[in-house]
Order: structure tokens, then C-alpha cells, then sequence
């Protein structure tokens, strides 16, 4: 349970895919201008990064390694990604109507995603448990949620600033996404002195 | 040949893939911080990069419209995944150093982006080119980045020490130096060029410049807009 918790804080704080480690900066930048949008994007995020995380665990755990096809991981993977956004769109056009509306027009920028193929890389490399990688999963999601919901209401205050004209629009958006994780340092090291 | 070299340089300053295209800056913005990572992972890139620039022009007739994003994913993962074993197997440092990015090149836009830009459309030899001119801009942007944040924010250079720890700037080494050093490259390529009376505005691929971006068949971002 305390490993699990530990996950948790590690994804959405210490570790942030966004603004720690540098992972799917462009949906980062390419949605945070409206509240609505991160919103869906988030839910999406977090939806498939689950079901791909607990997928590519299976198929990893019982078809690749004891078949001894690691070195396929990566092709493996992406393919699984791509294909499970794929059947996800459909489940949910037929099924769910009102997920469908929320969430359909932010599945198939997943797939090219880079955060939804390396939760399911680290997984692997960190050898979690089954239940462990979904948890992974879900968390790194959230964690990439909190981060864009924080970097959008930044945006909305920098719509107003008057940067030096060289600075205007993407420059500047560069550097308030650097103070923005400036704030994300401060939980360095606290997952260790909490969960021990 | 002259069409040649003109796709080259295109590559390298015209259409900077990191810095006017802005694709790929995930790994940009996160191996920027050693000269010598920098260098590897551009390495990575350009070989990937040239392959399946290779590949896919080569099949550009074979493979069917429907099916191609798929198609390429297929043949650039291949790609990535020959560079991942050779990495680990010879460089095993370099392996460690870029970590997760490496297997990440698959998803790298600036690879699918140019599979589907020009690839698909151009000859082999120009195809190639492009690979190359690409491959060079991206390692070239990342270099530059990486001297200026190894040299002041861990004192060093291609890891020998130059400037005493007690004086670096060590926030320039972590993440936030990472945008704040793309923000400010991309703020003095606006400012060179507005002195030389042109004007360029930096924007996302997917900032409703979708002829800019390698996803934009995939993209409902457009639709997202009009909601």
C-alpha cells in the first residue's frame, strides 16, 4: 500500500511527466489555452495511460518474456497504443455517447503522445507488479492533469502581459512554463521522507 | 545537385525542425543538458530520421493512403529499435545518459512529421537529403543549448570541469532551465530576424498551423478549435 501511495507522489509531484521530466510537452503547449480542452485532454490522458498501462503489462508479462521478445518493446508497444486509441474511439462512439462528446476529439492526438509510451516503457523498466503499472499509469495522467489545469491558468494571466516584442507568444509561454516548474522542484525529495 | 544541397540547408536554417517547425522539443528541452548527450541523441535522430525517409519514399507508392500512418509508425519503430541495440550494446554510457528518450524517437514528431511532409511525396535522393538537413538542424539547435547550459550550469564541457561548482548556475542544468533556454533561443532567433526586417512568429504545430505538423491527419485539433 505504502509503494502504491509512494507511486502516486512520485507521478503527480516529484516526478511530474510534464514539468520534471520533460515528457508531452507539445499537448502541454498545444492545449493549455483553454480550460475546457485540458480538461478533456486530462480525462483522455488519464483514461487510455491506465488501460495501456494494464494492456502492455499483460502482453509483456505473459506473451514477450517468456517468449523472450523484449527487444520487440518499443514496436510492440506503440503498436498496442495506437491500436487500443483506435478500439477505444469506436467503444465509446457505439457505447458512451456523452464520453464520446467529452473525449473523442482528444483520442487520436494520444497516440502520438509521447507520456502514454513511456509510462508503459517505465513500468516495464521499473519491474512493477500488475497492479502497481496501472497505478502508474493513472497517476502519471493525473500528474500530466495537474500540471496543464496549473499551466492554463498561467496562460490566462499571460494573455495580459506586455513581454519585449521578441518574447511575444511562444518565447514567453517558454518561460513562465519554466517558472511553473520552478514550483514543481520544491517537492524534491519529499516522496522519501514520506512514505518510509 | 543544386536542388540537393537547397534541401539540405532547408533542413538546417530555413525549416529548423526544433526551432521554426518547433517539433520534438521534448527531447530537445531534456537532453540539452550535456554537450556530449546532445550529440548522441542527434546522431540517433539522423540515423532514424534518414531511414525512414529512406523507407517510406521508397514505398511511397506501395503503401496505401488509408493505412499509412500505421505504415510509417511501423517502419520508423523498426528504426529505433536497430538504433537501441547498437546504443546499448557499444555505448552503453550514452544508452544511460539518454535513457527512456531513446526508445522515445518513435514518437518524435519531427520523424512522422517528415514521413508525412516530404517523404511521401519526394524521390529517394531528395528524401535523403531532407533526412540529413534535419538531422543536422536538430543536432546543431540541441548542441548550442547544451554548451550554454553544461558550460554555466555544471561548469563543464564534454564532462571536464571548467568552471568551479561553487559558481554555476545549477538551476540552468534541471528542468526549468530547459524552457527558460528554449524560450530565450527561440526570443534572440525573433530578434536576429526582426533586425534583418523579417518577420517570424513561433508557433506550436498544432497552433491551427496544421501544414506544420506531422499529426495533423490524426488531429482533431482543428475541429477542437471550431467546437
Amino acid at each position: 500500500m505504502t509503494k502504491l501511495l509512494s507511486i502516486m507522489f512520485l507521478m503527480i509531484f516529484t516526478e511530474n511527466y510534464v514539468l520534471v521530466q520533460f515528457l508531452g510537452i507539445c499537448p502541454f503547449l498545444g492545449v493549455s489555452k483553454k480550460f475546457d480542452s485540458a480538461i478533456g485532454m486530462t480525462g483522455a490522458v488519464v483514461f487510455v495511460m491506465t488501460l495501456a498501462s494494464a494492456v502492455t503489462w499483460l502482453i509483456y508479462t505473459y506473451v514477450m518474456a517468456p517468449a523472450g521478445l523484449g527487444y520487440l518493446q518499443t514496436i510492440v508497444f506503440i503498436l498496442v497504443i495506437a491500436a487500443l486509441v483506435q478500439f477505444v474511439e469506436i467503444f465509446l462512439k457505439k457505447y458512451a455517447k456523452g464520453l464520446y462528446q467529452a473525449l473523442g476529439i482528444y483520442l487520436p492526438l494520444i497516440t502520438t503522445n509521447c507520456i502514454v509510451l513511456a509510462a508503459t516503457i517505465q513500468n516495464i523498466d521499473n519491474s512493477y507488479t500488475f497492479l502497481q503499472s496501472c497505478v502508474n499509469g493513472l497517476s502519471a495522467g493525473i500528474g500530466f492533469g495537474v500540471a496543464l489545469i496549473i499551466f492554463c491558468g498561467v496562460r490566462a494571466a499571460l494573455e495580459n502581459a506586455k513581454p519585449p516584442k521578441c518574447f511575444e507568444g511562444l518565447p514567453i509561454t517558454m518561460v513562465a512554463a519554466a517558472l511553473t516548474s520552478v514550483t514543481f522542484m520544491g517537492f524534491t525529495g519529499m516522496a522519501e521522507n514520506l512514505f518510509h | 545537385m543544386k536542388r540537393k544541397m537547397q534541401i539540405l540547408l532547408n533542413g538546417i536554417f530555413k525549416e529548423n525542425p526544433v526551432l521554426i517547425l518547433v517539433l520534438g522539443c521534448c527531447s530537445a528541452l531534456a537532453i540539452s543538458v550535456t554537450v556530449l548527450g546532445s550529440l548522441g541523441m542527434g546522431a540517433a535522430l539522423t540515423f532514424v530520421l534518414v531511414g525512414s525517409n529512406i523507407v517510406i519514399s521508397a514505398l511511397r507508392k506501395v503503401i496505401p493512403d488509408k493505412v499509412r500512418i500505421p505504415c510509417y509508425i511501423i517502419v520508423v519503430a523498426t528504426f529505433v529499435t536497430l538504433v537501441q541495440m547498437v546504443v546499448e550494446a557499444y555505448v552503453p554510457t550514452l544508452h544511460k545518459s539518454l535513457g527512456i528518450f531513446l526508445p522515445l524517437i518513435v514518437v518524435n514528431c519531427i520523424v512522422l512529421g517528415r514521413a508525412e511532409m516530404f517523404a511521401n511525396k519526394n524521390t529517394i535522393g531528395d528524401a535523403l537529403f531532407d533526412g540529413i538537413g534535419m538531422g543536422i538542424g536538430y543536432t546543431m539547435v540541441l548542441t548550442a543549448m547544451a554548451i550554454v547550459r553544461e558550460l554555466f550550469g555544471a561548469g563543464s564541457l564534454f564532462g571536464k570541469q571548467i568552471i568551479p561548482e561553487e559558481y554555476t548556475v545549477r538551476i540552468l542544468a534541471q528542468t526549468p532551465g530547459g524552457f527558460f533556454m528554449f524560450g530565450l533561443v527561440m526570443a534572440i532567433l525573433v530578434w536576429g530576424l526582426a533586425k534583418h526586417g523579417k518577420k517570424f512568429e513561433p508557433k506550436m504545430g498544432c497552433d491551427g498551423d496544421c501544414g506544420g505538423c506531422g499529426s495533423a491527419d490524426n488531429c482533431s485539433e482543428k475541429e477542437a478549435k471550431n467546437v
